[in-house]
C-alpha cells in the first residue's frame, strides 16, 4: 500500500517538475521516465496483492479531504485487479510516450496533465469512501479533459472537449446522487458503512439506474457514448490509448464496485436492463465503427462495442446471482473481468499503432493511407496481432474471454425466471453478430491501412517509428498472445476477485493438464489455447513450406490484366467506404438513416459523377439534439433575467427564500 | 423568577419585531432613521439581557457595539447625509402600505411557525428568539424590496443585520470573533454605501434608484 501511495505521490509531483524544467526534451524524458517507474512500482505492488494468499487487505487513512471523514484507501482483490489494469496500461503509455512525446507540438499542454490523469485513475480504484471516490473521479475527468483539448487549435477538438465536459459533469452528478442515496440520511460515506447498511429495493434500483447513467456515460454505454468517439481520437495517441483502454475500465470498476460489492443481493430485473443495454451497445458500437474511415475514431467506436461485451458479461453475472446460481455467476463475472484486461491490452496496442501511423504519415484518414506494411513492418505486425485479438481470433486473448462469455450465455437455460431466460439467448445472438462484424471491421482497418498501394504521398514515404513506441506495441502484442495461450492463469488470478463478489470462484484451472481451461465440466466444454496455437503455427509453417517447396518454383512474374488502363491510380483501389457499403445498405436505412445519392452530370458536361452518402447518428438526433435545442430556447428566454433592476433582483432573492421556507414549513 | 426572565427576553425580542413593522410603515426618511435607532437600542437591550441570562460577558461587548454603532453613530451619520442631500423632508411614495403590512404579517407568522416547529429540542427561549429573529430578517428584506430610495434600502439592510445578531445571541455560545467580524463588515458596508450615495447624487441629482435604471447599458 505504501508503495502504491508513494507512486501516486510521485505522479502528483511530476507536473511541478515538468513545468519547472525549461528544456522540453528533458521534461519529456523526466515525466514519462518517472511515470514509467511509478507505474511499474505500483503494478508490482498490485500484482503482489492480487497473487498473495495471505488474505489481508492493506488500508490507509489519510488526513485529507473532508475534515471529519479523511481519505480512506483500501487495496482489496477487486481494487488490486483494476490497479493492475491501470498500471499496466499506464506503464506502456509512458514507454510509448518516451518516443511519441518527442513529436509533440506543444508538450507543455500534455506533460503536466498526463501524470495527473494516471494518478487520478489510480486513486479512483483505491478509494474506500464516497468522497474520495468522487473527488478522484472528477480529478481524473478534468485531467483527461485537459489532455483532450491539448490540440485546441482545431475546431473539432474544441467541440469534442465541450461535449466531453458536459457528459463528464452529467456522469459525476449521477454518481453523486447514487452515493448520496447509498450513504443514506446518516451520511455513512465509508464503503464499509455502505456495505453494512440495508438498502430498500426502490432505493437500490434507483442507485442502479444512476450508476448506469454515471459509470455508463464514462464507459460509453449507448446512448451515452456520444462524447467518446469525439474525445478519444482528439487526444494525443498515448492518451487515447489510456482513455480508451484504461479509463473506460475505471468506469467498469465503479459499476462493479457498487452493484456487486456495495448494493448486496440484486433484483431479478436488473440483469435484464444491463443485458439489453450491453447487447445494444455491442452491436451499435461495431456498426458505427464500420462506417468510419478515420482510424482513431474507428478504434474509439470499437471501445463502445467492447464495453457492451463487458456489460453483457456483468448482466449475465447479475442474472445468475439473483437466482443464486453462484458457479454460473462466477463464470460470467470472470469472463467480464477477463475481457476488461484483454480490451486494455489490445485497444492500447491498436491506439499505439494508430499513433505510430499518425506520426509516420500525419494522416488518420484511412482513405489516404495504404501499403504501410512495407514501410512500417514492425508496426504492421503488432497492429495485425491487435486486430486478430480484438476480432476474437484464437489463439489470442480476445477469443478466450469472448468464449468464456459465450459459455456463460449457454448457462442461460438454467435460469428459472422466463424474462432473463428468454433474453439471454437473444443477447447471445447480438454478441455473436457484433463479434462477426468486428472481425469484418478489422479486416477493413488493417487491409486499407497497411495493405494495398499507398493512396497518398505521405503514406508512400513513411518510415518506421522509434524504438520506444515499437517496444510498447510489441509488449502488448506479446501479452495478447500470452493471455490467449494461458487463460487458465488469468482465471485463477481472478479467483479471489470473483470469489469476493459473488461468493464463489471458478474451478481452479492450473490443475488441468496442458493448460486446458474447463469452465464448468469437461463434459460440457473445454478450450486449450496452447493446442490451438501449436496447431495454427504448425499448419501455417507447413503450408508455407509446401508452397515454397512446390509452388514457388513455378512462380512467374508478369503484368496483371489492367483492363486497358496501365498504371491505374491508387485511388481506384478498394476503399474503406466501399468495404463498408454492403453493411451500410443492410442496416443503413434503419440504424443510420443513411441516404445515398448518385449525381450524374448531364450529357455534354465533362464534370465527374458523384456518389454522396449521408450517415446520421440516430442517437444524437433522438436523444441529444432535442435537449440541446430546449436548452438553447430556455437560455434565450432567461436572457431577460440579465437586465433586471436591483430591486427586482432583490425581490427574486427574497421570493426564493420565502418559497424555500414555505416548502420547509409544508414538508415538515 | 424563570417566568419573569423569559417574559423580559420575550418582550425585548418582540419589540424588535414590532419596530421592524413600524419601519415598514413609516414613509418619512428622518422618522425612519429614528425608528432604526430605536430598533438598535432595543436590540442592544435584548443582547444585554441575553448576556445576563447566559452569563456570557462577551455579549455585553456585542450589546455595546449595537448601542454605539447602530443606535448612535450610523443613524447620526445617516441623518447628516440625508440633510446634506436635502431629502430629509421628503416623503417617500410607499406603494401599497396596506398590502405590504399584510405581507409582513404573513412573513412574521411564517417565520414563527417554522422556527417553533423545526426546533422542538431546543429550550423555549432560544426557539422564540430564533422565530423573532427570522421574522425580523424577513421584514428587513421586505423593506429593501418595497422601497426605492437608496437610504431606505440601507436601513433595510441594517435591520436584516440586526435580525441576524438577534438570532446569534439567542443561540448559546456564539464566538466573539464572528460577532466582531459581522460588526466590522457592516461598518465597511455603511461607509461604502455612504460614499456611493454621494456619488450617485452628484451624477444623477437623485438617490431614487429607479432613476438609475435608464442609465444601464446593453438592455436586452
Amino acid at each position: 500500500m505504501l508503495v502504491v501511495m508513494s507512486a501516486v505521490a510521485v505522479l502528483l509531483a511530476l507536473p511541478v517538475a515538468a513545468l519547472g524544467i525549461g528544456a522540453r526534451r528533458v521534461a519529456t524524458v523526466l515525466v514519462y521516465g518517472f511515470g514509467l517507474a511509478a507505474s511499474l512500482a505500483s503494478l508490482a505492488a498490485a500484482l503482489g496483492q492480487l497473487l498473495s494468499t495471505a488474505g489481508t487487505t492493506p488500508a490507509i487513512t489519510l488526513p485529507l479531504g473532508l475534515p471529519w471523514i479523511g481519505a480512506h484507501m483500501r487495496l482489496d482483490a477487486l481494487s488490486a485487479f483494476f490497479l493492475t489494469v491501470v498500471d499496466l496500461g499506464g506503464a506502456a503509455a509512458c514507454l510509448y510516450g518516451l518516443g511519441y512525446g518527442r513529436h509533440e507540438r506543444a508538450p507543455r499542454r500534455v506533460l503536466p496533465f498526463f501524470p495527473l490523469f494516471l494518478a487520478g485513475m489510480q486513486l479512483v480504484v483505491l478509494a474506500d469512501d464516497a468522497f474520495t471516490f468522487l473527488f478522484s473521479w472528477e480529478f481524473m475527468s478534468l485531467a483527461s479533459w485537459a489532455l483532450v483539448v491539448a490540440d485546441h487549435h482545431k475546431g473539432d477538438t474544441v467541440r469534442a472537449g465541450y461535449v466531453y465536459l458536459i457528459m463528464a459533469s452529467f456522469g459525476t452528478a449521477a454518481l453523486l446522487l447514487a452515493f448520496g442515496l447509498l450513504a443514506g440520511p446518516e451520511g455513512g460515506y465509508g464503503f464499509a458503512a455502505i456495505r453494512a447498511a440495508a438498502h430498500s429495493p426502490a432505493e437500490a434500483s434507483l442507485v442502479l439506474a444512476l450508476l448506469l447513467l454515471g459509470a455508463g456515460s464514462k464507459a460509453g454505454l449507448v446512448p451515452l457514448h456520444v462524447w467518446l468517439p469525439l474525445a478519444h481520437p482528439a487526444a494525443p495517441s498515448h492518451v487515447s490509448a489510456l482513455m480508451s483502454g484504461v479509463m473506460t475500465k475505471v468506469a467498469i470498476y465503479a459499476f462493479v464496485r457498487v452493484v456487486f460489492d456495495l448494493l448486496g443481493q440484486p433484483q431479478w430485473w436488473w440483469s435484464m436492463a444491463v443485458l439489453t443495454l450491453g447487447g445494444i451497445t455491442a452491436v451499435l458500437g461495431v456498426l458505427y465503427a464500420l462506417m468510419q474511415h478515420d482510424l482513431k475514431r474507428l478504434l474509439a467506436y470499437h471501445t463502445v462495442e467492447n464495453i457492451g461485451i463487458i456489460y453483457i458479461g456483468l448482466g449475465l453475472a447479475l442474472a445468475f446471482r439473483a437466482e443464486g446460481l453462484a458457479p454460473a455467476a462466477a463464470l460470467a463475472l470472470t469472463a467480464a473481468l477477463f475481457h476488461v484486461l484483454n480490451h486494455m491490452t489490445f485497444k492500447s496496442l491498436l491506439f499505439f499503432g494508430a499513433g505510430a501511423v499518425l506520426t509516420a504519415t500525419g494522416e488518420r484518414d484511412m482513405e489516404r493511407l495504404g501499403g504501410l506494411i512495407h514501410r512500417m513492418p514492425v508496426t504492421a505486425f503488432a497492429f495485425l496481432i491487435g486486430c486478430a485479438a480484438i476480432s476474437a481470433l484464437p489463439p489470442f486473448n480476445g477469443f478466450a474471454s469472448e468464449w468464456l462469455t459465450f459459455q456463460a450465455v449457454l448457462q442461460g437455460p438454467k435460469l428459472a425466471l422466463w424474462g432473463p431466460k428468454l433474453l439471454v439467448p437473444s443477447v447471445g445472438a447480438l454478441l455473436a453478430l457484433s463479434a462477426a462484424l468486428a472481425a469484418g471491421c478489422f479486416v477493413k482497418a488493417f487491409g486499407v491501412t497497411f495493405l494495398s498501394r499507398p493512396r497518398s504521398r505521405p503514406a508512400a514515404t513513411a518510415g518506421e517509428v522509434d524504438r520506444f513506441s515499437l517496444a510498447a506495441m510489441l509488449l502488448f502484442a506479446v501479452l495478447c498472445l500470452l493471455a490467449g495461450i494461458l487463460p487458465g492463469l488469468v482465471i485463477d488470478t481472478l479467483g479471489p476477485v470473483v470469489g469476493g463478489l459473488v461468493g464463489q470462484r471458478m474451478p481452479v484451472q492450473s490443475v488441468e493438464p496442458w493448460l486446458t481451461i474447463i469452465p464448468i465440466a469437461a463434459s460440457h466444454s473445454s478450450y486449450n489455447g496452447l493446442l490451438v496455437f501449436v496447431f495454427i503455427t504448425w499448419a501455417a509453417l507447413t503450408a508455407a513450406q509446401v508452397i515454397h517447396r512446390w509452388a514457388s518454383h513455378a512462380l512467374r512474374r508478369g503484368p496483371a490484366w489492367d483492363c486497358g488502363y496501365p498504371d491505374a491510380s491508387p485511388l481506384t483501389q478498394y476503399s474503406a467506404s466501399g468495404f463498408a457499403q454492403p453493411i451500410r445498405r443492410v442496416f443503413g436505412t434503419v440504424v443510420f438513416r443513411a441516404t445515398e445519392e448518385v449525381r450524374m452530370p448531364p450529357p455534354g458536361d465533362t464534370g465527374p459523377a458523384r456518389l454522396e452518402v449521408v450517415v446520421k447518428d440516430l442517437v444524437w438526433a433522438v436523444f441529444y439534439a432535442p435537449v440541446a435545442k430546449a436548452v438553447g430556447i430556455l437560455a434565450d428566454r432567461l436572457n431577460r433575467m440579465q437586465y433586471l433592476t436591483i430591486r427586482k433582483y432583490l425581490s427574486l432573492v427574497f421570493l426564493a427564500l420565502v418559497i424555500l421556507l414555505l416548502a420547509l414549513e409544508l414538508w415538515l | 423568577m424563570d417566568k419573569l426572565v423569559f417574559d423580559i427576553a420575550h418582550l425585548l425580542a418582540g419589540s424588535v419585531l414590532l419596530v421592524s413593522f413600524m419601519m415598514l410603515y413609516q414613509n418619512r426618511l428622518s422618522a425612519l432613521l429614528n425608528l432604526f435607532a430605536l430598533h438598535a437600542v432595543i436590540l442592544a437591550f435584548s443582547v444585554a439581557w441575553q448576556a445576563h441570562l447566559q452569563d456570557a460577558p462577551h455579549l455585553y461587548v456585542t450589546a455595546m457595539i449595537a448601542l454605539f454603532f447602530k443606535a448612535l453613530f450610523i443613524p447620526l451619520a445617516l441623518h447628516r447625509i440625508v440633510v446634506r442631500l436635502n431629502i430629509h423632508r421628503q416623503i417617500e411614495n410607499v406603494v401599497g402600505v396596506g398590502p405590504t403590512m399584510l405581507l409582513g404579517m404573513g412573513l412574521a407568522a411564517l417565520g414563527m411557525l417554522l422556527m417553533v416547529r423545526i426546533t422542538p429540542d431546543s429550550d423555549l427561549l432560544g426557539r422564540e428568539d430564533l422565530g423573532f429573529a427570522l421574522s425580523t430578517v424577513m421584514l428587513g428584506l421586505l423593506l429593501m424590496v418595497a422601497r426605492r430610495n437608496a437610504v431606505s434600502q440601507v436601513i433595510g439592510f441594517m435591520s436584516v443585520e440586526n435580525g441576524t445578531i438577534l438570532a446569534a445571541t439567542g443561540a448559546k455560545g456564539m464566538p466573539m470573533v464572528v460577532e466582531i467580524s459581522v460588526a466590522f463588515s457592516i461598518l465597511i458596508a455603511f461607509i461604502v454605501i455612504g460614499v456611493f450615495l454621494f456619488r450617485i447624487r452628484e451624477r444623477f441629482d437623485t438617490v431614487d434608484l429607479q432613476a438609475l435604471d435608464q442609465f444601464r447599458g446593453e438592455q436586452g
